[in-house]
């Protein structure tokens, strides 16, 4: 586009992103309802708290305190020793309350980092601003001028971890949601499935020239995007659109965007004209939390152990056993596999097993099972598979005694020296049987097999 | 302490009400009023007071995370002005595109 005559003025991306974590408690954020929302009737796991009646008191799950204390310490954070819940007020009916219970100025966790990888594979420090505590909203459906709601997911705990504008590409973004769903997952937190909605990315976008350090005076802010590839798309999208903007001498302002797949444009879903006032303020139904010096070590303790599931340890130890690198980070990034390798390994029958092979032949099946309760049988069939491989046609004797029986009539002369009573000469036979299978015969089962054959 | 209109109509706005120019220039007035009254705890020293966020004393106070049961789908309903096969029910509230 530049004919290298004009100057153009080079234009970069500043990129914060702000992650909603829906945990996987039993029970919502404070009270005790049932927090298993999905697949539910509507308006079947509320109470007088989740529903925001008169008089409600919350109580705080202890759970969910826990889960966003580890978030946190996973996240390089520091635990803040008091913080406080606040009320963040607005009027829209997914909180029946009038305002969502959150966290503002003393959160839970700040200050943390996290490497993220670029188009290069060069690493960068992107730095956690925090991870806080709040509540899910309850689920609008908007139908023929009216809208439906539906209270289960209402005080559902959620925490929300905020990056500083650190990112300047999208390849960073997904590594970086890569790496937090992964970090969930071992945490066991949540499920962290975008698709359902247990992890939810927002993006804060604007473009300066490069050079400039300071902050650009506005920042478009992508919602409700649910996938990863989606997210990248509208990105990419975004950056284009306000390079272009800024090179027409257009003024960028101040919105919240949606993502339109079909048409693969951004959209305005709201103006910040409306300016947004929460008008945060303490809650004064709840009680501060103290972190205690013992609570923090009982939570680095458990992340230091969930640590040890984190696919890149995991394939280290994989690849301890002999399997090659390759096997390693497939297994390990394979739930299934992974559990069926951990089962064989348990086993004590198969002590003498040849693991580098073993881990190889796993980490290529194909197996598109996903419910880990089929794990015993999976084991079964795939440790059998392997063992009748690695065993060639130990499991088919038919098919030797064919191969045996095409070698005895290749060679009648061997055949009648062997009738002389130079038994002996029945290795060559069993050398020519091998050679048939590939290397794939048990030679004493395939020495047996000549022996009856001939008599 | 004197409101300006701006500002009570910025308050208004939050508090979803329609005022009309008169109710905005009698409650500019009285919420004026309301203001200073409150604008005398400014005097008070509070530079080596911790806040106080919470009047009970009390910190940590959780429940373990246990199910308890729910209202059932009819209780949660009862006093809904509008239902339908199980949500509640209003006037439309969002615009896309």
């Amino acid at each position: 586009m530049a004919s290298g005559e004009t100057k153009v003025m080079k234009y970069e991306p500043v990129i914060g992103l702000e992650v909603h974590i829906e945990l996987n408690t039993k029970t919502k954020m404070f009270c005790r309802c049932n927090a298993d929302y999905f697949g539910k009737e509507p308006n079947t796991s509320t109470c007088p708290v989740c529903l925001g009646l008169p008089g409600a008191l919350p109580f705080i799950n202890q759970q969910a305190i826990e889960d966003c204390i580890k978030i946190g310490l996973a996240l390089n954070c520091s635990i803040n020793e008091k913080s406080y819940f606040e009320r963040k007020n607005y009027f829209y009916p997914d909180l029946a309350k009038g305002f969502q219970t959150s966290q503002l100025v003393l959160p839970i966790a700040i200050g943390g980092w996290i490497e993220v990888e670029d188009a290069q594979g060069k690493l960068t420090k992107i730095r956690i601003n925090r991870a806080h505590q709040e509540e899910d909203t309850g689920k609008l459906t908007h139908r023929d001028g009216q809208t439906f709601i539906d209270y289960n997911r209402s005080s559902v705990p959620l925490v929300e971890v905020v990056t500083e504008p650190d990112f300047t590409d999208t390849f960073q973004i997904k590594d970086y949601a890569k790496k937090l769903q992964q970090i969930f997952r071992y945490l066991d937190v949540s499920n962290a499935d975008m698709e359902r909605g247990d992890m939810r990315l927002e993006a804060n976008i604007s473009v300066r020239p490069v050079g400039q350090t300071t902050l650009p005076n506005y920042r478009v802010e992508l919602k409700n995007i649910n996938s990863f590839r989606f997210m990248a798309q509208a990105v990419e999208y975004e950056i284009a659109r306000q390079i272009e903007a800024h090179e027409k001498g257009e003024k960028l302002v101040q919105e919240t965007r949606g993502w339109n797949e079909d048409k693969r444009v951004t959209y305005v879903q709201r103006s910040k004209e409306e300016a947004h006032d929460y008008r945060y303020f303490p809650e004064p139904d709840l009680p501060i939390l103290k972190m205690s010096a013992t609570l923090i070590n009982e939570m680095t303790k458990a992340v230091d152990t969930a640590k040890e599931k984190d696919p890149v340890k995991v394939a280290e130890k994989l690849v301890s056993t002999g399997m090659s690198l390759a096997s390693g980070a497939s297994i390990a990034r394979n739930p299934i596999k992974l559990a069926i390798f951990n089962e064989v390994q348990k086993e004590k029958s198969v002590l003498d097993m040849d693991w580098k092979d073993f881990g190889n032949f796993i980490a290529n099946r194909e197996i598109n099972e996903e419910n880990i309760n089929l794990v015993p049988e999976l084991t079964k069939k795939q440790l059998s598979d392997f063992q009748s491989r690695k065993s060639g046609l130990i499991s088919n004797s038919k098919e030797l005694e064919a191969l045996a029986q095409e070698v005895i009539d290749e060679n009648p002369g061997m055949v009648d020296i062997y009738k002389s009573g130079k038994t002996t000469v029945v290795m060559a036979l069993v050398g020519g049987v091998m050679g048939k299978s590939g290397g794939k015969a048990d030679p004493g089962k395939v020495k047996a097999i000549l022996e009856r054959l001939l008599g | 302490m004197k409101l300006t209109l701006e500002q009570v109509k910025k308050v208004a706005k939050l508090a979803k009400l329609n005022l009309s120019e008169s109710e905005l220039a009698k409650y500019s007035e009285q919420l004026s009023k309301i203001l200073s009254y409150i604008d005398q705890l400014n005097k008070v020293e509070t530079s080596k007071i911790d806040p106080t966020y919470n009047v009970t004393g009390l910190s940590n106070a959780f429940s373990p995370d246990e199910i308890r049961p729910s209202l059932t789908q009819k209780a949660a309903l009862f006093n809904a002005p509008q239902q339908d096969k199980g949500f509640f029910v209003t006037k439309g509230v969002f615009q896309e595109e």
